[in-house]
């Protein structure tokens, strides 16, 4: 089948929505589909061979922060000479309302196209402006997939119509065969994410950790992510701060090992989550699950039965159910083993072949990808006359 | 002064024109939409059956879930339209009571050839509920169009049958369908 998969988000930058663009390409590639992906990107960077670079993103102002998009004449040009040189069979286009490559291309082309909603965000005041806009290009996506019932709620509520829910893959193999690090085993909790992220919920943690620490003095946070390290812990007593280890950035390997090391990996997030990628790469680890009750989260964690959930915000809870988990090693042995065979259903393998089902579905019997080519002036006249 | 009058009827005539032409081409696609989502829904619906079908006449079930799977998917196969969304929930029924325990998939899978048989009627009664959201989303999307007073008042979708919902049970076996939502 030949694919052709539309990214919204600059390539250079990471991001979920990108690195779950890279690996949908490449394992679709590893089943033999010819794939295509169009993506913002700077002339200099280094491209993979099957990612066409659409022009550099430009930052603007939008939804109250700057967002780095593709618009205008040159943007929709090489939208159009992509679907004309690509003949796909399908395209998949993700993030299809934000303003850029998605919403340019589905205003494009026309023929069997899916579309992948990966953020809940609340329908924006541009949004509602736009929304015939908006609607005319959204209703030529004959397929659309959320990333979670959480997403799919949200995309109900705010655009009607319905989607299925197909989650992001992880490779949950590349995880599960790591090699745990000695020095970062022994009672020791894992966090990852952006530390400077008040949503990726560091704060929460460093609010619950004085209790913890006065429980199991032992206890070590390994902290890998980016962010100001000494503001981080400006808000634990000094005598407590050695306990805290920031690894900075840390590549793909480092993360699996990382999850691999570790007794108990939080989750704190407070909130802005649509799937929890993150929770899911831990349990591929083996790593027992500890997270806020976000609803995202408790979707992921199969509502608590997969990896322990506390209140959202609530240090104190955080705090007690660290302190439990960390001394009961019979349940943390049940946590993994529950999320070990809970996660198979996020691999690659299941994940992919869902997407693939609905490629199928919206192939069957519909013609091929083409650029829409708009009626002519003239032709309009001819029906205006009528 | 009359001249300008007439040039600004023009112009308005005109954008008037290129707006109903714009929605009547929207109309359109949509119907070509519903069209190519109600053909992909009624095949794998016709998939289903085949697949519970060649299932039921196999020998690999006992005779009475045998005789139960093979009335409910000639049913489906049989029914006369106006009929087809009950007949299609009583094949989903029919399913569930017979792979709702996941030991039966699993003896479906231990025979010679059943590996592929248990896939093939996984990934069918999987794609039934997503080609049946796509094909409702697409009714939805056009009769939202369609009710519009631009498209009433100016019959712009011409003698298009108003779009109606496909509305079926299509819950899959739990032993069959081992996924969150769908």
């Amino acid at each position: 089948m030949k694919i052709g998969i539309v990214c919204p988000y600059s390539w250079d930058v990471p991001g979920g929505v990108q690195f779950h663009i890279r690996d949908l390409a490449e394992h679709l590639i590893r089943l033999g589909h010819e794939v295509s992906v169009l993506a913002p990107a700077d002339d200099e960077t280094p491209l993979p061979p099957y990612v066409v670079s659409a022009g550099r993103a430009v930052p603007v102002p939008y939804n109250g922060s700057v967002a780095r998009l593709n618009f205008g004449f040159l943007s929709a040009a090489r939208v159009r000479r992509w679907l004309h040189e690509g003949t796909f069979d399908v395209i998949h286009i993700h993030e299809p309302t934000s303003p850029s490559l998605g919403l340019l291309t589905c205003w494009a082309a026309q023929g069997p196209i899916v579309a992948t909603f990966h953020t809940s965000n609340p329908r924006s005041r541009a949004m509602i402006a736009a929304y015939a806009i908006l609607q005319a290009a959204l209703e030529k996506i004959s397929a659309r997939i959320a990333v979670s019932e959480y997403a799919r709620r949200t995309l109900v509520e705010h655009l009607g119509g319905d989607a299925v829910v197909i989650p992001n893959g992880v490779d949950v193999d590349f995880f599960a065969r790591a090699e745990p690090r000695p020095e970062w085993q022994g009672g020791t909790i894992g966090f990852i994410g952006r530390i400077d992220e008040p949503r990726k919920g560091l704060p929460v943690l460093m609010r619950a950790l004085p209790a913890i620490l006065a429980a199991r003095p032992e206890t070590r946070l390994l902290v890998a992510g980016r962010g100001d390290e000494e503001e981080a812990v400006a808000s634990l007593p000094k005598e407590m701060r050695a306990r805290v280890e920031f690894l900075g950035m840390v590549s793909d390997e480092d993360k699996a090992r990382l999850l691999r090391s570790v007794d108990l990996y939080v989750a704190p997030n407070t909130g802005g989550e649509s799937f929890g990628i993150i929770l899911v790469e831990a349990m591929s680890a083996g790593a027992p699950v500890l997270a806020s009750d976000l609803d995202a989260f408790a979707q992921v964690l199969d509502q608590g039965a997969a990896g322990e959930l506390f209140a959202n915000e609530n240090a104190d809870a955080l705090a007690e159910a660290a302190i439990r988990l960390l001394g009961d090693p019979e349940r943390r042995g049940e946590l993994r083993e529950r999320g070990s065979a809970h996660v198979r259903r996020f691999d690659w393998s299941t994940v992919g072949a869902d997407i693939l089902a609905v490629y199928e579905t919206v192939t069957d019997g519909a013609a091929s990808v083409a650029a829409d080519e708009r009626t002519g002036l003239r032709a309009r006249f001819g029906l205006a006359r009528e | 002064m009359t001249v300008t009058l007439i040039i600004w009827a023009v112009v308005v005539l005109v954008a008037i024109g290129l707006y109903l032409s714009w929605t009547a081409g929207r109309l359109d696609r949509l119907h070509t939409r519903i069209d190519a989502a109600r053909a992909a829904l009624d095949a794998q619906l016709l998939r289903r059956a085949s697949v519970t079908q060649e299932l039921a006449t196999s020998g690999v079930l006992d005779p009475a879930a045998s005789i139960v799977l093979y009335e409910a998917a000639h049913a489906a196969r049989q029914s006369p339209e106006d009929h087809r969304e009950v007949a299609e929930s009583e094949l989903s029924a029919a399913l569930r009571a017979v792979f709702g325990e996941s030991a039966q998939v699993e003896a479906v899978r231990e025979i010679p050839g059943g590996q592929e048989a248990a896939s093939e009627l996984a990934a069918a009664v999987r794609r039934v509920p997503m080609a049946r959201r796509f094909h409702n989303d697409a009714v939805r999307a056009a009769r939202a169009l369609r009710r519009h007073r631009t498209v009433r008042w100016f019959r712009l979708a011409g003698h298009a049958p108003f779009p109606l919902a496909f509305e079926m049970d299509d819950e899959p076996p739990v032993a069959l369908a081992d996924r969150p939502g769908s």
